[in-house]
């Protein structure tokens, strides 16, 4: 079991909103996911500049070491680093020789991606996820049920620029797919099933599918159990597998796109009385773009 | 008429006052408000009272129920009404997956859609269902009558044993061992039946409606299968 959230705002009024109530829709699935949380948000970017979320111990010392090109913002074991694009492979290559201790969670113009062991509550605090402001954002709390509770292990994932998913689920041609994926490089920083399920989708937008498109040709090769939520730069999407075997349910106002595994996450959201409440359908794609 | 406040009382408070009435009890109407889709509401009633849930309600709410009435104003979630037994279940907005599954009696009326396995493993409860279901309802249905306004997805009736199923939309496909059957006069006089106490008037004529049952097919072991075990 597991539990996802997801929200896309058409209202740019409820923008300085968005972590908070992401965070309320968080706390409510823990439940559903007590071990650990994550969540990726979609704020201010700027073309020019890379947004890189780092997570690991003493992040204070990278941002002084690369305070000459870098701005930093530290958010408890994480830290976002702002570069100047071209700076990007001089910085990545820093990283790699003096700190191959520290994994980055995301990668993109506007993303930011936390997530850590715990419960929703205290992650969603220790980031301060309610004074976000953004367009969209992604959250999932884990009952982890096939690898071990450990950070790694938490969603989202992000295989791609600007790129996340969270899975409620399991996949069982992950493996056949990860040695179909890496020759053609993309990269894995752990062993689960649902970071293959982005890779996937990383791979397939890299071919010129949108994301819609990648979504529908995951139908034909992934196996297994999968409610998915899935945010790009500037796009907003959910599939489930054709039996849907786990739960999910959307309301959608003219404000907001909202999802949840459970009508309980969306309950608190504003205006959602007056919201269009729907079940997905299992194995059909609902993608939604910013303009 | 007895309120009881989800936002200030727990829902397990509320289950327990529900549990304690007394089949003579005078508090014969209740309504829940704030439900907020908590789990579980009015699940397990033993008595004749009418529980009226102010909005959408999450998994398993008015499971097991005897002879209550439950009244859902928003949608349901998982599981609504499954396992009841006698009483009625009645949905004012959409039911999530496995709407009335395993019911054994009582009514279930869902004003809007139900999605997957609705009725799945039914073993004798009625479900009246005015908008749509979704792929795989009545899998393996045992007993019962299933009714449905809109159409049904993929694979109704899979592996059906002796449920009776009424649609009056279109079925995008049948599951193993369930054919259309001929609709009788025993079956329309069974059908217009179920419409009246789902309060579904003249407007709905049950010549409109094509039954389902099983082939009978899958009941018994064939030695000529004895290779596929």
């Amino acid at each position: 079991m597991c539990g996802i959230v997801g929200l896309f705002l058409k209202s740019p009024a409820l923008e300085p909103q968005l972590g908070a109530m992401l965070a309320d829709m968080l706390e409510v699935m823990t439940g559903r996911g007590p071990d650990s949380a994550g969540f990726a948000v979609y704020g201010a970017g700027d073309p020019g500049r890379l947004k890189l979320t780092l997570r690991g111990g003493d992040l204070t010392m990278i941002a002084q070491a690369l305070g000459d090109v870098a701005s930093a913002e530290v958010r408890d074991t994480h830290m976002v680093l702002s570069v100047p694009r071209q700076d990007e492979e001089r910085v990545r290559a820093w990283l790699a020789a003096n700190r191959p201790d520290v994994v980055v969670t995301g990668a993109g113009q506007r993303i930011e991606l936390y997530k850590e062991v715990g419960l929703p509550a205290q992650v969603a605090r220790r980031f301060g996820l309610d004074s976000m402001s953004g367009t969209h954002g992604i959250g999932h709390t884990r009952m982890a049920t096939e690898s071990a509770v450990t950070t790694d292990g938490a969603h989202p994932f992000s295989t791609g620029q600007d790129q996340c998913l969270v899975h409620n689920g399991s996949l069982s041609n992950h493996r056949s797919l990860r040695r179909m994926l890496e020759p053609q490089g993309i990269r894995f920083a752990t062993d689960n099933d649902s970071e293959v399920a982005a890779g996937y989708l990383t791979w397939k937008m890299r071919e010129g599918a949108s994301l819609a498109q990648a979504l529908e040709a995951s139908l034909d090769d992934l196996d297994g159990f999968f409610t998915f939520v899935v945010g790009t730069e500037s796009g907003f999407a959910v599939l489930r597998d054709p039996i849907s075997c786990k739960p999910a349910v959307m309301a959608e106002t003219d404000d907001y796109v909202a999802f949840g595994s459970e009508y309980r996450a969306l309950a608190g959201l504003p205006g959602i009385e007056g919201a269009r409440v729907f079940e997905p359908e299992p194995a059909r794609v609902y993608a939604w773009e910013r303009h | 008429m007895a309120v009881v406040d989800l936002a200030r009382t727990s829902r397990r408070e509320l289950n327990r006052a529900l549990h304690d009435l007394p089949a003579d009890t005078n508090e014969t109407l209740w309504r829940v408000e704030n439900p907020a889709g908590q789990h579980a509401l009015a699940a397990g009633l033993n008595a004749p009272v009418t529980v009226e849930i102010a909005g959408h309600a999450g998994y398993y709410c008015g499971g097991m129920n005897q002879r209550a009435t439950i009244v859902v104003e928003g949608n349901a979630g998982v599981g609504v009404a499954e396992n009841m037994m006698s009483g009625k279940v009645h949905v004012r907005g959409d039911a999530s997956q496995s709407a009335g599954a395993t019911a054994h009696g009582g009514l279930l009326v869902i004003d809007g859609n139900a999605s997957a396995r609705c009725g799945i493993s039914m073993k004798g409860v009625d479900i009246v269902v005015k908008g749509s279901i979704g792929p795989m309802s009545a899998f393996m249905a045992q007993s019962g009558k299933l009714v449905v306004l809109g159409d049904a997805g993929d694979a109704l009736g899979n592996s059906i044993y002796e449920a009776r199923l009424y649609v009056r939309g279109a079925v995008k496909s049948l599951g193993a061992d369930c054919i259309e059957k001929e609709l009788r006069d025993e079956h329309r006089a069974e059908l217009r039946g179920l419409l009246d106490a789902a309060g579904i008037g003249d407007e709905v004529s049950v010549d409109q409606f094509r039954r389902y049952g099983s082939a009978r097919t899958l009941y018994n072991f064939h030695v000529d299968n004895a290779a596929a075990y």
